[in-house]
């Protein structure tokens, strides 16, 4: 009797690994960043209003600040921007703006028409930096401290819920910046 | 954003699949990769061999020598910049995962959290030989 329950008892065992391989699939898709932890990749690029100016990460120090990756082109930059807006007004930290492949007139009259909530904008029309920074689709957020460091990268377009939470972690990074 | 990738991935493949019908046997041979100015064969064998075992993250069921997605074409324009440059395989494989992590390779390391991976088949395989010669044996004294 007890052998003829062995390949029911098999095929249980394999629906249940399939089902549960089926319901982690959608979480897969979020890679995890390796440099969550690790000093953020020194940038150096020219700013969006005024390409002339060299916009670098290193006069960010000394402050936990917010890196947003966005483009002209990303449709979903766009549903994230009100929450985008609200940083800017209660994170209380630099939010800068990560212009990622981007043509320059596109991503001045994007923000002329939906608003420029960023502190200031850096430009990497060629993607070079954006792979140092692991970036592979925008928008990305990461949340950098006071030292440097990496600490947080919301992939996606933010939504109530990863607003609030990277709201907790700023305010984070600002009492630890204060210690 | 992923969702709405998937349905453009979607739309492209379909328009793929339709102009592939039509014209079957002149893209037969077409890939995404660009015509870089290699040195030598060997340099082009080892592009093709890297951009083959890595994984376009955007498009993740591609690799970097099938997808024609922006970054993954500013991948390849890296890869052969590091091929100029004299790095070893190794090295730029290891620049990958630093950044993307393991995921970007199809073929995973050999380590601790990849153990049930890579000896999960062998062992598997070990476990249902010893039983099919348990089984054989009792036939055999069965008969």
């Amino acid at each position: 009797m007890i052998r003829m329950l062995v390949p029911l008892l098999v095929f249980v065992g394999l629906l249940v690994l399939l089902i549960v391989g089926l319901q982690s699939a959608e979480q897969r898709k979020e890679i995890a960043s390796p440099l969550i932890g690790k000093p953020l990749p020194a940038l150096e690029l020219p700013g969006l209003h005024s390409p002339e100016i060299v916009r670098t990460s290193e006069e960010l120090k000394g402050q936990p600040w917010v890196l947003n990756v966005w483009g002209s082109w990303c449709w979903a930059c766009r549903a994230e921007h009100p929450f985008i807006e609200r940083l800017g007004r209660e994170a209380g930290v630099p939010l800068i703006g990560f212009n990622w492949k981007d043509e320059r007139g596109d991503a001045l009259t994007w923000l002329d028409r939906f608003g420029d909530a960023w502190t200031w904008h850096m430009v990497d029309f060629e993607g070079r930096s954006a792979i140092d920074l692991g970036v592979y689709g925008a928008p990305e957020t990461f949340l950098i401290d006071h030292e440097g460091i990496i600490r947080h990268k919301h992939i996606g377009p933010i939504d109530a819920t990863s607003f609030a939470d990277l709201m907790r972690r700023i305010v984070e990074l600002r009492t630890e910046a204060r210690t | 954003m992923i969702q709405n990738r998937s349905c453009a991935s979607l739309a492209w493949l379909f328009s793929v699949v339709v102009m592939l019908s039509l014209a079957a046997p002149k893209v037969a041979q077409a890939s995404a990769i660009e015509p870089y100015p290699f040195a030598s064969d060997t340099e082009e064998d080892r592009f093709r061999a890297l951009a083959e075992e890595l994984r376009c993250t955007v498009c993740q069921n591609q690799s970097l020598s099938d997808s024609d997605a922006p970054l993954a074409r500013d991948l390849r324009r890296e890869l052969f910049a590091m091929l100029q440059d004299g790095r070893s395989d190794f090295e730029i494989r290891q620049f990958m995962v630093e950044r993307y992590g393991d995921y970007v390779l199809y073929r995973p390391p050999l380590a601790g959290h990849t153990m049930l991976l890579w000896a999960g088949p062998v062992v598997l395989l070990i476990g249902s030989l010893a039983g099919v010669a348990v089984v054989i044996r009792r036939r055999q004294q069965a008969l």
